[in-house]
Order: C-alpha cells, then structure tokens, then sequence
C-alpha cells in the first residue's frame, strides 16, 4: 500500500484526494439538503424519515464510518498541502496584488476552518444532543424515534441559533464555489466548452445547497414551520 | 516624468532560514523619466546615478531585452512582470504608469528561488526539473525528414503553446502558493501532443512531478494568478494536463518485476 501512500504525498495527489472527497461531501450535502426539506411536509414526514434512516442499523453506521473518513482525509490534506503552500513563500510581498483570483479561492482556508468548526457545533447541536436548549434534546416522539420536528423547530426559533446557522451557509456557498470548480481542473478536465459550464454551474448548485439550508434554519422564524407544541 | 521606487536591497545570498531580515525595501527618487523608456533602461538610468553617487548600482537579472529569452522579471507594485498583460519586464514601458507614480519593485519570492542579490534569484530549481524528464530521449545523428512523421497542425498548435514557455518563473512568483504547476505544466503538454514526446509520456509525468516536489514549491490551488502574467499567456490547461497524466502515469505503473510472478517472463 506504499504506493498509494506515496501517491497521495505527492503534489498532485494531495490536489486529487481534495478533489474526490471534496466531492463526495458535496454529495452528502445535497443529500442531507434533500433529507431536511421534509421539514416542510410537517412532523410526521420528517420524523419517518430520521426513523427510516436509524433503522437501516449497521448500513448506517458504515455510511458514517465511511462519512468520517473522507471527512478527515480531507481535512488532514487540507492541513498537509496549505502547511506546504505557506512554506513554499516564507518571505510575503510588501506590495500584495490579486490580479484574477476569485475572493472564494482566496478564503478556502479561512472558510474550510469555519465550516469545521461549524460541523462540530452542528454535531453537538443535533447528533449529540450537548447544546440544545431546553430539555427537549434526544426525547422520544412516543413510537420509538426522536422527535426531530421538536429538536429543529425549537432550535430555530432561537433567532441566535437561526443566524448562526444562516450565516454558516454564506461561508458554505463560497467553499462549495471553488471546490466544484477547482474539482474538474485537478482531475484534468479543462476544455473551452466545457469549463465555462462547469465554472457555472458550480456557482449555481452552491448557491442552491446554501440558500436551501439557509432557507430551512430561518423557516420558523419566518413563520413558514410551526413550532412543535 | 518623476518616479519613486521601492526597491528590495539585498547584498548576501539568501540562507534558507529567515531570510525576510537579509534585506529591506529602499526608496530612490528618480525625476526626467522618459514615457518611452522600457522598465529595464529607467533601472539602468537610476544605476548610472547610484554609481556616479559611489553607492551599489541595484542588481536584476537581463539579457536579450526583446522579450524572448526569459532573463528578466521582477514584481512590480505585487504583479510580477507589471501591470501589462503578455509583457515582460523588459518589454514594459514607463508609459504603463503615471506621473509621480510610487511603484514597488521586489524579487520573485518563494522558498524555492532563494535571491542571490537585490533583485536576482537563482532559478536552478527550473533547470533540475527540466533535466528530469522534460526531453525526448533519442539518439543524436543525421537528422531525419522533417515530414517523415505527420503532426496534425491543432495538435502542432497545442504542443506550441505550451512550448512558449521562457522558463522565466513569473508563474512561481505570482502564485499565492510558490507552486510552479504551471511551468511543468507546460513541459508536460508540450511534449504530450508531439509522438516523439508520447512515448516516454508515463516516466515523464512521474519524474517531472517528483523533481517538482523535491524542490519545495507550492501545490496549485486553481487560482490561475500563474495565467494572468504569464509574458507568453500559456493556459491553465496545461495544468489540467499535468493532472491527467500525473495520475495515469501512477495507474498504469506496475510495481518491479520479481522472477515468476507476472506475465513477462
């Protein structure tokens, strides 16, 4: 297995692992997306769904494990190759000047580690149960599942925690912009059709996952979803 | 015109550590500037005084002065090569800014170049890359017919504008990173689209990363900063290229033969 150790050491395969788990997490994104839009449906859809979802018992559990791992991986080459980066030009300019890089592909870092920290609170918040407010964390809806109507609309008619989570979607909207574009290229897709396409279609499907996210945390207080009594 | 520059002043090579300390930014005065002066020809012009003054004349690296041979080139005020698209340092003009201008002018930093002296860097790190694997292994001789092997003009096209390439690091300077992807990007294409060079394309690819790596430049991170000053505009698509036959080099590698294992004997 050195092989794939010494691939993924390498310059290029650092820019491919980015680019392939990034990618797998854009996927889990959009199916987290498509999971909580039945938040609008009311209690009883969203709450089959989560049911639905823990019953498929060990599945779960190797979709989670499988989850954390392009998690980290990318994260820990994120860590890797912007070490590198910051190496590679120990002495900065004193006149610093941006000619054509976008403000997104300028800020992945600062937004990568943004959203890291925003998944933590978001694990703490929904998974774990730690930070809710109130004491409906973790209580059951009487048929065997979590009530996870109750935990996300008591949750987002807190306008602090609402904002929060709206706000996390800007930071989301950029890192996804770059990520879908800079995907194509690092696996070697850069063609006069075709990149222009992909270059918008990228801003249009981030633009889509955080204005669908932002769009459910500020939904309640918008008076759209109901409070769970 | 009336110009005040910001120069880098370093007198000692670079040693690896710090080397943010081993020199500092000095301003000079500089009045009857002509329009039509290059950049080069207004440094020669502050050179002469400084000499006349008995002071160190500002050391940068020049030669043909005609834009081809890829010598020159520092940053001006953060844009390496300056503010003209296509251009070299040495084919820029002081028309390109205005009267009373302040313009910073710095060496290409990055780990990679270390500076040798003021303005000048050493750019061997290049030249370790290219002799890596940016050739076409054949035996010298009578040469052949230039027809003897037809290349399609669009895939002649494609191999020279990676070709264009001067070698000149602006790529390295620009990129946020230090990463010079561009550059071997431009080796690997240019020889990608030629059936002389597509023969060795997997070692090729390998080797020219590695030597890459090895000499501690930054990791392209899509910004495309590298095309925007490129003097010979060579696409980021030569990146894309680099990418693809990167990593089929590394799928089509087989591990070292051991005896009766494997087809070949």
């Amino acid at each position: 297995m050195s092989w794939l150790f010494d691939f993924w050491r390498s310059s290029i395969g650092g820019k491919v692992t980015m680019a392939v788990t990034g990618v797998l997490l854009f996927g889990f994104v959009v199916a987290h997306l498509l999971g909580n839009l039945q938040l609008l449906a009311g209690p009883d859809a969203i709450n089959a769904y989560a049911k639905w979802l823990h019953d498929r018992g060990a599945l779960l559990w190797v979709a989670r494990g499988g989850l954390l791992v392009v998690f980290l991986l990318h994260v820990a080459t994120a860590v890797r190759l912007s070490r590198a980066n910051k190496q590679a030009r120990p002495v900065p300019y004193a006149s610093e000047a941006t000619v054509q890089a976008t403000f997104a592909s300028r800020s992945m870092v600062f937004s990568g580690l943004t959203l890291l920290v925003f998944v933590v609170y978001h694990l703490l918040h929904f998974t774990f149960g730690v930070t809710n407010p109130g004491d409906f964390a973790r209580k059951g809806n009487g048929a065997g599942g979590f009530d996870v109507h109750a935990m996300v609309t008591h949750s987002f008619s807190v306008p602090a925690i609402a904002v929060v989570y709206a706000a996390a979607q800007i930071v989301l909207f950029l890192h996804l912009r770059h990520g879908l574009r800079s995907f194509a290229q690092t696996l070697g897709l850069c063609h006069r059709r075709y990149t222009p396409i992909v270059e918008r279609l990228a801003t249009v499907l981030a633009a889509l996952i955080a204005a669908g996210n932002a769009f459910l945390a500020l939904s309640v207080l918008a008076g759209i979803v109901k409070v769970a009594q | 015109m009336k110009v005040t520059l910001h120069i880098w002043r370093q007198s000692k090579k670079s040693t690896k550590a710090d080397f943010a300390q081993d020199g500092k930014m000095v301003a000079y005065e500089l009045e009857h500037v002509s329009a039509d002066m290059s950049f080069l020809e207004m440094l020669d012009v502050l050179n002469e005084q400084l000499t006349k003054k008995g002071e160190d004349p500002v050391a940068f690296d020049h030669d043909c002065r005609e834009g081809v041979c890829g010598s020159c080139g520092v940053v001006i005020d953060g844009v390496p090569h300056g503010p003209e698209r296509g251009t070299t340092t040495c084919q820029l003009h002081m028309r390109s800014f205005r009267d009373g201008a302040s313009i910073y002018v710095e060496p290409w930093r990055a780990a990679a170049f270390p500076v040798l002296k003021d303005l000048v860097v050493d750019r061997s790190a290049f030249d370790r890359v290219v002799q890596s694997g940016a050739f076409v292994s054949v035996n010298t001789g009578a040469p052949q017919d230039a027809n003897a092997i037809p290349v399609p003009k669009a895939d002649a096209d494609r191999a020279f504008d990676a070709a264009t390439c001067i070698g000149c690091g602006a790529c390295v300077a620009a990129c946020k990173n230090a990463s010079a992807m561009l550059f071997v990007g431009a080796k690997v294409s240019h020889f990608l689209h030629l059936p002389q060079g597509r023969v060795e394309r997997e070692q090729r690819a390998r080797r020219l990363v590695a030597a890459m790596d090895a000499e501690g430049f930054g990791n392209c991170t899509n910004q495309y900063e590298c095309e925007a000053v490129c003097p010979k505009e060579i696409p980021v698509r030569v990146i894309a290229e680099m990418n693809r036959e990167f990593v089929r080099s590394k799928l089509v590698e087989e591990p070292p033969s051991t005896k009766r294992v494997g087809g070949d004997g």
